[in-house]
């Protein structure tokens, strides 16, 4: 008995040996794997599946992110400087009428797979781009007016594209198209960018690998880009994301939320990054719809500007974003945010907070006070419901916010929180609101992407929209000015026109806008060469230049 | 357990009163906003911290109980009866009445209700005051909450119409309502009082997670819902524990109620 008992003990030793050794190899196998990881692989986390790779049908922005990364461009906006600058073209020309633009391409680059790049991708990639069958959204910037539009390949690295009506910022638009081969029978997937598609795992992961043919080289004269492979998580939850970030999992997080980043920045400040206000913006507006189910009166004031420049007057944007945004937010007094360097009308000034001058403004108007309720000059008690998307909490605690600054000058707001679906068809199909507290996001910085807001016959021109002839002559006015500053292609024409919309739109505040949130991200302290910026994709803007250390 | 139930109900008489003594102990009221100091934690001034935009803590917690605690086991109470109603009756009359009974029952259970209360919220009119969203809540709540308890308490009153008293009974010439008050539901009771007892807790969070359809308590009154919905996101407990009061309240609150009730219960049984 006491013999079987020792050959059982002597078995047991030896298995816990065996694991022993299994787990210390395992161990050492993880580290040598970590350290090669560590070796030039960048993560972080898409916050949706990435609908398509094929960068002409891109429409969501965990498509964009990967279009970003492994698309080559003729022109990049610099998203630092906010300045074009030369990729795939060395230089390009735009046509005095805003029609043309003709570029002159690099020579000796080829595609991911070894295709040649030629004139020839730019022709095939245009005219992919502007077939209407293929319902691209980036297609559709250039569509300014009917017709056909003309390519001429006029040698191997010179090419000119002329549209059959003018368009707006035409160069800029083409920081948005990454040119497919014409020749690779790998089509979209052969690619001009510093990163190419390797792998995809739906619902979990895409592995993006460097581009060996990059044309790219850094001032030491090393090919860029510096990093191995991107690894992109697909990870919708941000409290998985943050908790992935702290564990070292990934190296960065874009559009990083006040509560997060402060949180983050107790701990561990130097891995937050606050590039400042951002070009999106939170706002409210009035329902102005002339056949929306409310009562006359309370129509008559959402379309009294005096009254609507009261309520604003009476919000006080800098407790919004001191409190609800921590800091980490601007308050907001015109459509177009400081961060828009090029475009904000720097003449425009803030309006001051002061609920004592917006209650003599609105008893200038008839309206007065009593027993603590505002009264209109026919005894309706100012009373009027704001609604706002149920879960955005930013949203929840500036709509509570703004119902305690107007019940100091006697409006009692009620705060409705709606799921989305039923706000958007209260807003676009029954109008039955009054108020909306909602955000807009900017992607890009030129006017032109606001036309569907500022028209007044557009659907996303929220406060009335589809108008058949403009309302009211501040809207006509805007329409012009729009359009105007739409088909010119002088710059600075165009910057006169879109100040003077700016103006409009502050005098009649059809938007009250409230605070444009600031751009924050973290990055890792491994991560080398990040400057987080404004403008979208933030902090991976500069990706050929990011290191790891020992990436090389 | 004696001693246990007097400390259950020195402990909801506690609560209560101090609900109903909100106006005297937070004077200010539960929608002040300190803007100069959201987020802060306990202090003199604010006993229990303040919120994200400056409302102190206590004083939400304070009206918030008076509201929960008056409106959830008012749901909870409608819920039973409905389902004491129509599950205990289909139980002892049996037959059509009960399948009848339970294919409403059933129809109920397959119903997806979140998709009712939007339509519900859908239809409301949005200058409602807040008052009125928290009745409408509770209501729906209440409405819509007695199906499986009606099930429950069916299958029961068909097991006790069965039994051998109940047979004594009906031979001894006790006949319908007499037969079905004095005899089946009582003994029905340790069942109420349990989905009485369950349901409260249960409807507190529901319209804590309402409130993401924009039918829970709207802004700014409090409710302890609304005030656990703080618990979003919270990392760790350590990190700003008397976030937790509410959730601890609700824990004692409902604990305390089913002690000093036990003794009921022990009674039916």
């Amino acid at each position: 008995m006491r013999q079987r008992h020792e050959e059982f003990r002597g078995k047991l030793n030896a298995m816990i040996t065996t694991c022993r050794k299994a787990i210390l190899s395992s161990i050492c196998l993880a580290i040598l794997v970590g350290s090669a990881f560590a070796q030039g692989e960048l993560r972080f986390c898409l916050r949706s599946e990435p609908k398509t790779f094929d960068p002409l049908k891109v429409e969501d922005d965990a498509s964009a992110a990967i279009r970003y990364l492994t698309g080559g461009v003729l022109i990049r906006m610099n998203r630092q400087t906010q300045a074009l600058e030369p990729e795939l073209a060395q230089s390009w020309k735009v046509s005095k009428d805003g029609r043309q633009i003709t570029f002159k391409l690099r020579s000796s680059i080829s595609f991911s797979d070894g295709t040649p790049f030629s004139a020839e991708d730019v022709a095939y990639t245009m005219q992919q781009l502007w077939d209407p069958s293929l319902h691209s959204a980036t297609g559709d910037a250039f569509r300014s007016g009917p017709g056909n539009l003309e390519v001429k390949t006029i040698s191997p690295i010179q090419i000119s594209v002329t549209f059959p009506a003018p368009v707006a910022g035409l160069d800029r638009q083409f920081d948005q198209v990454a040119i497919l081969s014409a020749h690779s029978p790998k089509k979209e997937m052969a690619v001009l960018g510093p990163f190419m598609v390797a792998d995809y795992k739906p619902g979990a992961t895409v592995l993006l690998k460097r581009n060996p043919n990059y044309w790219k080289s850094d001032a030491q004269g090393h090919k860029l880009p510096c990093l191995d492979s991107i690894r992109l998580d697909i990870q919708p939850n941000r409290d998985v994301e943050m908790l992935r970030f702290k564990r070292g999992e990934i190296d960065l997080i874009n559009s990083l939320d006040s509560e997060y980043f402060d949180k983050l920045a107790a701990t561990s400040p130097q891995l937050v990054r606050d590039a400042g206000a951002s070009l999106d913006s939170e706002q409210m507006w009035f329902n102005e719809v002339a056949k929306a189910p409310l009562p006359a009166y309370k129509k008559n004031w959402f379309r009294s500007a005096n009254f609507r420049r009261a309520i604003s007057e009476a919000i006080n944007r800098a407790d919004l974003a001191r409190v609800v945004f921590r800091g980490h937010a601007q308050p907001a007094f015109g459509p177009v945010s400081p961060a828009n360097k090029f475009w904000f009308n720097a003449k425009l000034k803030p309006e001051a907070y002061s609920s004592d001058a917006a209650l003599k403004a609105l008893q200038s108007e008839g309206f007065r006070l009593e027993n603590g309720a505002l009264k209109d000059k026919d005894g309706n008690e100012v009373v009027f419901s704001i609604i706002t998307n149920s879960g955005n909490k930013y949203r929840e605690r500036m709509a509570t916010m703004i119902q305690e600054d107007l019940q100091k000058i006697g409006i009692h707001v009620n705060v409705v929180t709606l799921d989305f679906p039923s706000l958007i068809e209260r807003m676009t199909q029954t109008f039955d609101y009054e108020a909306i507290l909602l955000g807009l996001t900017n992607v890009g910085l030129d006017p032109s992407e606001q036309m569907n807001v500022w028209l007044s016959s557009s659907d996303n021109h929220q406060w009335n929209p589809s108008e058949k002839t403009p309302e009211t002559a501040w809207e006509a006015e805007i329409d012009k000015l729009m359009r105007e500053q739409a088909s010119s292609a002088d710059a600075n024409k165009r910057k006169q026109s879109f100040d003077r919309v700016q103006e409009i739109a502050v005098e009649q505040m059809p938007f009250i806008y409230l605070v444009n949130r600031n751009a924050l991200s973290a990055v890792a302290a491994n991560l080398q060469g990040a400057s987080p910026v404004i403008v979208v994709p933030q902090t991976y803007w500069n990706v050929e230049r990011l290191t790891i250390p020992g990436a090389r | 357990m004696k001693l246990w139930r007097a400390f259950a109900c020195v402990v909801l008489l506690l609560v209560v009163g101090v609900s109903l003594a909100a106006n005297w102990l937070a004077p200010a009221g539960y929608a002040k906003q300190y803007r100069e100091s959201p987020g802060a934690p306990p202090s003199h001034e604010h006993l229990l911290g303040t919120d994200d935009i400056g409302r102190d803590r206590f004083a939400r917690v304070l009206y918030g109980t008076r509201i929960s605690l008056l409106l959830a086991p008012a749901a909870a109470l409608l819920s039973t009866l409905m389902a004491a109603i129509v599950g205990g009756l289909a139980g002892y009359l049996g037959g059509a009445w009960a399948r009848g009974a339970m294919a409403i029952t059933d129809l109920f259970l397959s119903l997806p209700w979140l998709f009712l209360l939007i339509t519900v919220r859908a239809v409301m009119p949005l200058n409602v005051s807040p008052l009125f969203s928290v009745l409408v809540t509770f209501l729906m709540l209440g409405l819509l909450g007695w199906t499986s308890t009606a099930r429950v308490l069916c299958s029961n009153a068909t097991s006790l119409r069965n039994s051998d008293f109940v047979r004594q009974a009906r031979a001894s010439g006790v006949r319908g309502s007499r037969l079905f008050w004095i005899h089946v539901l009582p003994n029905l009771k340790p069942v109420l009082y349990a989905q009485f007892w369950i349901s409260i807790p249960a409807f507190v969070l529901s319209e804590a997670n309402l409130g993401i359809l924009g039918l829970g308590v709207a802004e700014p009154m409090p409710s302890w819902g609304s005030l656990l919905k703080e618990l979003e996101g919270l990392v760790s407990v350590g990190e700003e524990p008397w976030k937790f009061v509410p959730l601890v309240l609700l824990v004692v609150v409902v604990t305390s109620f089913q002690l000093v009730l036990s003794k009921h219960d022990e009674a039916a049984a």
